[in-house]
């Protein structure tokens, strides 16, 4: 009997005093966290015009265990659910507890995002369903059907990315793209955490120590962007029943003003309930509208890049402003021919830009990788890589968008592979007039225009302006020099300025802006699987450049057919707020444009 | 003498019954006490209707104090009969609470005969074994004994109520006392360690133990020629038949194994014996060992067959062959958070947070040793075992005063039933012992269960005041 006693005081002492673990259940048995969300930052464009905000939402929870017997007709009424819906809810419901994804015990989503009057006529009803309860949530609101690729959008975290990190929980929401992704740390701020005392059911009974152990939630912070909404607004519908992408910097700052991958969707289709009925729709669309072409489409940068050759060339010596070519519809070898169009002969470099003459590019190509300086071909040709990879081509940028694609520049390397090392500067000829292998974003096509609007350097082109409370990244203050000496710049941009103001032969003549010194330059890709992209780099006013540009239209032909309108549209909308009545006609060819149906109609004859 | 036959009523007892009546009031108010509604007058609260029971109790113990001793004796067979005739009852027309149906419902009022059949069988008991002439040693004599304890135990196992049938189980301690030989306890102990054993380990190692155990046994008697025989002769059938175990496709146990080298082995000791008319001690021992193999051989088959599920699942539980905190191991587990969350000095009279908010199933009646552990710490949870323990020892002391076998008997029923129902009831509060459904005496909620312990401890007191009388 002793010895009994004995033996119980000594387990009582394990049990109370020597053993903790059990004072741990204790408290996780009674306490309850629930989790304060923080509402998330808010974002505003450069002129302070709010684009997405916050709305509330109401969930309906379910703990199923604590359901009794209930009226199905008033639940289905209050909440406009059929009985179907409601019968298919709970099988769903009894399949997630079979399949362990959800606890009796504990709450979880049974009814997602009522409005406003369903959280009205079921929270007055609530009283008669036990085990069902509302919880407020916050969910994104976008003030324009638009900026869908820059804002990106929030939703539900992946299992994934639940694993490496202890932030997040499963169901918090997080950034999934755009700037909700980059700037999720800012956006989101910081969640709080509430204990209540509950009892064995799970049912609240008050503050845990009176709410001493909470933490309160901190909302997440405002963030700026440089994004012009009304600019980018027109810019969307001057790509309407386009494919294509229209990126425009400031040259001094490296700010996004416009960011353009049409065709777009609604951000507000991609909210919440809705989106995974849209998201679909959206994924199977042949036009690919989630693809955010700007960062995310390679082209080959066609006749824009001309600029770059004759930089490169002037900067090596190979080329002088006065350098002359002849050309006859194109450059003649008995290798190859490499056409070109009925212009005068001979031109100088600034005509040459002008008029966008193939041949004399060819020759001025071939100077630089046949400068005797170099030893080998592979040793001149790294060394023109080399440039390009300083005007910001091959990498990616560093902008704040994650999925940015880096381009490709080849390098010696990549020609040694193809002809097993025997090429020569006539073997990548077409590289001379922006075609071949090299490929470029619209991102850094834009940029490559600021660097021209610069004369000479650039800003990692970002699109944020401000964080509440917080600086912007350092990079995005820093400066990149290309090495190309200023003078060089003259006789480009000169070239790019006759381009559009030249007077007959010039390539972008219907990107003259009266009043504004615009300069541009056209291009044309060639693309294997189509008609021909247009594009058009820009920049303007001459001297003081406030916007630059570069616009792709996929299969939109030549340069001056699409590009330059849309490009001067945009600048001319940028700098002077409004389009001038005598370029109202362009204005409205290009707003008309349908590249994407008429090519189907086309087909269907 | 004087005024011997007059001793006045054991005050210390009484103090110690008033101690655990009060704590224990104290902690199923604790246990229903709502933060939200600290209401005391409501009649529908357990604590408000257990201040009546106590009340109802204090009646009682007056009619007891009242009556003449002689009364208990004289009419111990005809009160036993009666609750028997209760206990049938209850079975036929009885209202079947928590799968057992062992309850009278007359209004508000519910009646478990149990309880009263716990003091109507110990009376019963003492009247028997005080009978002139009664002796262990006659068969018959340790038979009717046996009897008058089976029969309730069985009707209420028919009840299926378990716990309160174990209970009965406890009077082998009174036989033991009165004369009862000491083989049938060890007996039942040791039986009791190899059932255990069998559902921890495999049989065939229990098997090993006990022959190993036998052998060692038999070399400390003696009898050691003979027994160096018998284990080469047994050794080299056990090699044989492993043999033919190990590279045959048979199927059966291990344990089977063994068998045939245990046999021969018991043949030989057994021939020569009985040949040799020395070590007379030898049947007994392989009798014993007999006796353990086939134990181990069936337990397996009466735990599997026997025992209904949820029992099974207690026993698993506890032996730590499961793991099941939601299930079977629920209340256990809660019960040691509860206990284990109160600490040194406890969390303080009504702060208690887990006996509050209904995670300990059953905290007013079965485990309300959890609201002690919790609300007073270690420090009274110990002082109830203290209480307890004080209560049993002083009991004991009481009975061996007794004159008359009667009483003696009947103090050491008492004795030994609060003490079955302590051991058990805390025992499984703190995951030492199966939870079987039993109350803490004085402590737990329940009119039925008060009413029999006092009835139990004041018949005794009664019995105490007269003790120097001769009363049978």
């Amino acid at each position: 009997m002793l010895g009994l006693a004995l033996i119980f005081v000594t387990k009582l002492f394990i049990l109370q005093v020597y053993d903790p673990s059990y004072k741990f259940s204790a408290e996780s048995n009674t306490r309850r966290k629930v989790t304060q969300y923080p509402s998330r930052g808010l974002v505003y464009d450069r002129n302070g015009k709010l684009l997405v905000s916050n709305q509330a939402v109401y969930d309906v929870m379910v703990v199923p265990r604590d359901i009794v017997a209930f009226d199905s007709i008033d639940f289905c009424e209050s909440l406009n659910l059929s009985k179907e819906e409601l019968r298919e809810r709970f099988v769903q419901m009894r399949q997630d507890i079979r399949s362990r994804k959800i606890s009796t015990y504990k709450p979880s989503v049974f009814f997602k995002q009522l409005s406003a009057e369903q959280y009205g006529s079921f929270q007055e009803k609530l009283y008669k369903f036990k085990g069902f309860f509302v919880q407020g949530r916050t969910l994104r609101k976008y003030e324009y059907p638009s900026s869908s690729h820059v804002l990106g959008y929030v939703g539900e975290i992946s299992e994934k990315e639940l694993k490496n990190q202890t932030y997040y929980t499963q169901g918090d929401y997080v950034g999934i793209s755009g700037i909700e992704q980059t700037y999720e740390e800012e956006l989101r701020g910081q969640k709080g955490e509430k204990y209540l005392l509950v009892d064995v059911h799970g049912r609240e009974k008050g503050a845990f120590k009176s709410g001493r152990d909470d933490i309160a939630a901190i909302a997440g912070k405002n963030i700026t962007l440089s994004l012009d909404i009304d600019l980018q607004q027109y810019g969307e519908q001057l790509m309407k029943n386009k494919v294509g992408s229209i990126v425009a910097i400031e040259p001094t700052t490296g700010e996004i003003l416009t960011m353009v991958s049409a065709p777009n969707y609604d951000p507000s289709l991609l909210i919440g309930r809705d989106r995974s009925v849209n998201y679909p729709v959206l994924a199977a669309d042949s036009l690919k509208p989630l693809f955010n072409r700007a960062i995310q489409s390679r082209y080959p940068p066609g006749s824009t890049f001309k600029t770059i050759n004759a930089l490169i060339g002037l900067q090596e010596g190979t080329l002088k402003p006065y350098t002359t070519h002849e050309c006859f519809m194109g450059y003649h070898t008995r290798a190859l021919s490499v056409g070109c169009h009925m212009h005068d002969s001979p031109l100088n470099l600034s005509q040459s830009i002008q008029h966008s003459c193939n041949a004399y590019y060819c020759f001025e190509f071939r100077d630089i990788l046949d400068n005797p300086k170099y030893g080998s071909i592979q040793e001149s040709f790294n060394a023109w890589k080399d440039y390009l990879v300083k005007f910001g081509f091959g990498y990616a940028l560093g902008s704040d968008f994650k999925n940015e694609n880096r381009g490709f520049v080849p390098n010696a390397g990549t020609f040694d592979r193809i002809y097993n090392r025997s090429w020569n500067s006539l073997t990548v000829i077409s590289l001379s007039i922006g075609q071949g292998e090299l490929l470029t974003t619209p991102l850094q096509m834009a940029n490559m225009a600021a660097m021209l609007a610069n004369r000479g350097h650039f800003l990692t082109p970002h699109i944020i302006k401000d964080i509440e409370e917080t600086p912007i990244d350092d990079k995005y203050r820093e400066l990149h020099e290309t090495d190309i000496e200023l003078q060089h710049f003259a006789p480009i941009i000169n070239g790019m300025e006759l381009a559009v103001w030249g007077g007959e032969g010039s390539t972008a003549r219907i990107a003259q802006i009266p009043g504004i010194s615009i300069c541009g330059k056209t291009g044309t890709a060639q693309n294997p699987h189509g008609d021909d992209h247009s594009i058009f780099i820009a920049f303007a006013p001459k001297d003081d450049p406030q916007i630059a540009i570069a616009v792709y239209v996929e299969n939109g032909g030549f340069g001056a057919t699409w590009g330059a309108p849309i490009a001067s549209l945009m600048v001319e909308k940028y700098l002077t707020d409004s389009i001038q009545p005598r370029r109202k006609w362009i204005e409205k060819r290009m707003l008309e444009g349908d590249l994407i149906h008429a090519k189907q109609k086309q087909q269907e004859h | 003498m004087p005024n011997r036959s007059n001793k006045s009523i054991d005050w210390i007892t009484v103090g110690l019954y008033s101690l655990l009546v009060i704590f224990g009031w104290f902690n199923i108010y604790a246990a229903n006490y709502n933060p939200e509604h600290p209401v005391f007058f409501d009649t529908n609260k357990e604590y408000f209707k257990q201040l009546v029971w106590i009340g109802f109790s204090l009646l009682f113990i007056g009619i007891i104090l009242i009556t003449d001793s002689k009364f208990y004796v004289e009419f111990a067979y005809i009160f036993y009969g009666f609750t028997l005739l209760l206990l049938i009852v209850v079975l036929l027309f009885g209202k079947e609470i928590n799968g057992a149906k062992s309850w009278f419902e007359v209004g508000p009022i519910r009646f478990q005969p149990a309880e009263l059949a716990k003091v109507a069988t110990n009376l019963a008991v003492a009247r028997a074994l005080s009978r002139y002439g009664f002796s262990f040693d006659k068969f018959g004599d340790l038979l009717k004994a046996g009897a008058v304890v089976l029969f309730p135990m069985l009707l209420i196992l028919l009840q299926n109520d378990t716990g309160s049938a174990l209970v009965y189980s406890v009077f082998i301690l009174v036989f033991y006392r009165e004369g009862l030989t000491g083989y049938i306890l060890t007996f039942g102990i040791v039986a009791a360690i190899v059932a255990v054993l069998t559902l921890i380990v495999p049989n065939s190692t229990i098997i090993g133990l006990i022959i190993f155990s036998v052998i060692g046994l038999l070399y400390v008697k003696g009898a050691r020629s003979a027994l160096l025989k018998a284990t080469i002769g047994g050794s080299v059938i056990l090699i044989l038949s492993y043999a033919v175990y190990r590279f045959s496709d048979t199927s059966i146990g291990l344990e089977y194994v063994l068998l045939p080298a245990i046999l021969v082995f018991s043949i030989y000791m057994l021939y020569t014996t009985l040949a040799k008319r020395i070590n007379k001690f030898v049947p007994t021992y392989l009798l014993i060992l007999w006796s353990a193999i086939l134990l181990t051989l069936s337990a397996d088959y009466l735990f599997e067959d026997i025992l209904s599920d949820y029992q099974r699942n207690r026993i698993d539980v506890l032996l730590g062959l499961k793991e099941d905190p939601l299930g079977a191991g629920y209340n256990v587990n809660q019960s040691k958070i509860a206990i284990g969350s109160g600490g040194l000095i406890g969390k303080g009279y009504l702060q208690g947070t887990q006996t509050k908010f209904n995670f300990v199933p059953e905290q007013s009646t079965d485990f309300i040793y959890c609201t002690v552990g919790e609300e007073w710490g270690f420090i009274g949870s110990t002082a109830v075992v203290i209480l307890f323990l004080s209560l049993f020892l002083r009991l004991i002391y009481l009975a061996e005063k007794q004159h008359s076998i009667f009483s003696r008997v009947y103090g050491y029923g008492v004795a030994s039933i609060f003490f079955f129902h302590f051991a058990i009831n805390i025992g499984m509060t703190i995951g030492l012992a199966p939870v079987i459904g039993i109350p803490l005496p004085f402590f737990s909620y329940g009119g039925s269960s008060l009413w029999g312990f006092s009835l139990l401890l004041f018949v005794f007191l009664k019995l105490d005041i007269n003790r120097n009388e001769l009363i049978r």
